[in-house]
């Protein structure tokens, strides 16, 4: 359908040759937030050729208020972000190509996933994650672009390997203050800006117009805006981009392995490998003891000793009500494994 | 002392005097930023012994995680 694009053919910038560009393009993107939701809208209504969406979480109420792919069915479900995504994003563009990933993006699979794409978004709520993706952008040479919001501010940062500081030129240490969207919280319109930046930049790229070396924030409530241009920063001595690189973040670890998700009450739990858990079983056999056990396409949650538990295929499991990784992991042996 | 902010201008308590100060003010001591004072960018390790003057342009833009 050529009338698809026309609007955004006759933006000079594009044009037809630039639409044409797009159709051929792969997007990864990493979280389906409330950041991954309106970047994968915009770039799937954009007529990128192909959009791979992944996110290790599920729906809940707290969401709808800003991530725009989501209903309130998907919350009562507890539907997997990243199935519920593809599904949405299919349903706007169905001439292109949607793939939604249930899975948390890590060392382990970064390499796979950052094949045969042209850019990545990000989409995360979390500092650790994007520490992992800014390694295997560098290792791999994927260019991607930060962003990052809270409260009424947003924040991005276009990263080309080889070319512009990375994320640890910039920040040597993980940012350890603690503001996060469930503890300082945050509007619509400090997302919706933040990703129109991001998608804009994604575009330019793609079309073949240089992205920014500038640090931009925006302030949607104090209307504020600043940028910085920080290309002098590339640190000739980063362990994560410069000739000497280690890639600090994409060394594998073994064993079990647990997360303090920041703000939420919750602690993950990944065993060392992959499983491949039969939900439908571990639900016939909890279900004796366990208050409302339910399995959807993706996962499997209950109630136990008044916490939350979510399953998934693969074996990782959100617990909900603990914030002690030891308690979590007793949970966990006693319940799931088991 | 008055000085431009991210665009804005801004007048300054009197015992605000240097970056660090400045940074104290707003409250995002802690956090990770960056600045930059007239166009150059500072140092971390600078802040302290950056005094500010009237007229100069500041710009800072720290670190946020969620999405």
């Amino acid at each position: 359908m050529a009338e698809r694009y026309s609007r955004q053919e006759r933006f000079a910038p594009i044009g037809k040759e630039g639409q044409a560009l797009l159709a051929e393009k792969h997007v990864l993107i990493v979280g389906a937030g409330a950041l991954g939701c309106a970047n994968a809208e915009m770039l799937a209504r954009a007529g990128i050729g192909k959009i791979t969406i992944i996110d290790r979480d599920y729906i809940e109420w707290s969401n709808l208020g800003r991530q725009q792919l989501y209903t309130e069915e998907d919350a009562a479900s507890s539907r997997a972000k990243a199935k519920a995504a593809e599904a949405r994003l299919k349903a706007i563009n169905s001439n292109i190509e949607v793939k939604g990933i249930a899975e948390e993006f890590d060392p382990e699979n970064a390499e796979l996933l950052l094949k045969d794409i042209d850019i990545l978004i990000d989409g995360t709520d979390n500092f650790d994650t994007r520490f992992i993706i800014n390694d295997a952008a560098s290792k791999y040479k994927v260019p991607w672009i930060y962003g990052g919001c809270v409260k009424s501010h947003g924040i991005s940062l276009s990263i080309l390997p080889g070319e512009t500081p990375c994320l640890q030129c910039l920040i040597d240490q993980l940012p350890q203050d603690g503001e996060t969207c469930e503890t300082a919280g945050i509007i619509g319109p400090a997302v919706q800006v933040t990703a129109a930046y991001q998608t804009a930049e994604c575009l330019r790229f793609l079309t073949g117009h240089p992205m920014s070396t500038h640090l931009v924030s925006f302030d949607v409530w104090g209307r504020g805006y600043s940028a910085i241009d920080v290309a002098k920063l590339k640190d000739p001595q980063c362990a994560s981009c410069s000739d000497a690189a280690q890639f600090p973040y994409l060394k594998k670890e073994r064993g079990m392995r647990t997360a303090v998700l920041c703000g939420r009450d919750t602690v993950q739990v990944r065993p060392g490998g992959k499983e491949n858990v039969n939900l439908e079983r571990l639900a016939r056999r909890i279900e004796p003891f366990a208050g409302e056990a339910k399995v959807n396409e993706v996962l499997l949650r209950f109630q136990m000793e008044e916490k939350r538990f979510v399953v998934f295929r693969d074996g990782r499991t959100l617990i909900h009500g603990v914030d002690n990784v030891q308690e979590a992991k007793k949970l966990y042996h006693r319940y799931v494994e088991a | 002392m008055n000085i431009h902010l991210n665009g804005k201008s801004i007048d300054l308590p009197g015992n605000v005097t240097t970056v660090s100060d400045l940074l104290d003010s707003y409250d995002i001591k802690k956090k990770i930023s960056v600045v930059e004072h007239n166009k150059e960018i500072v140092p971390k390790g600078n802040y302290e012994q950056t005094t500010l003057a009237d007229g100069d342009r500041i710009e800072i833009v720290h670190f946020v995680g969620g999405g």
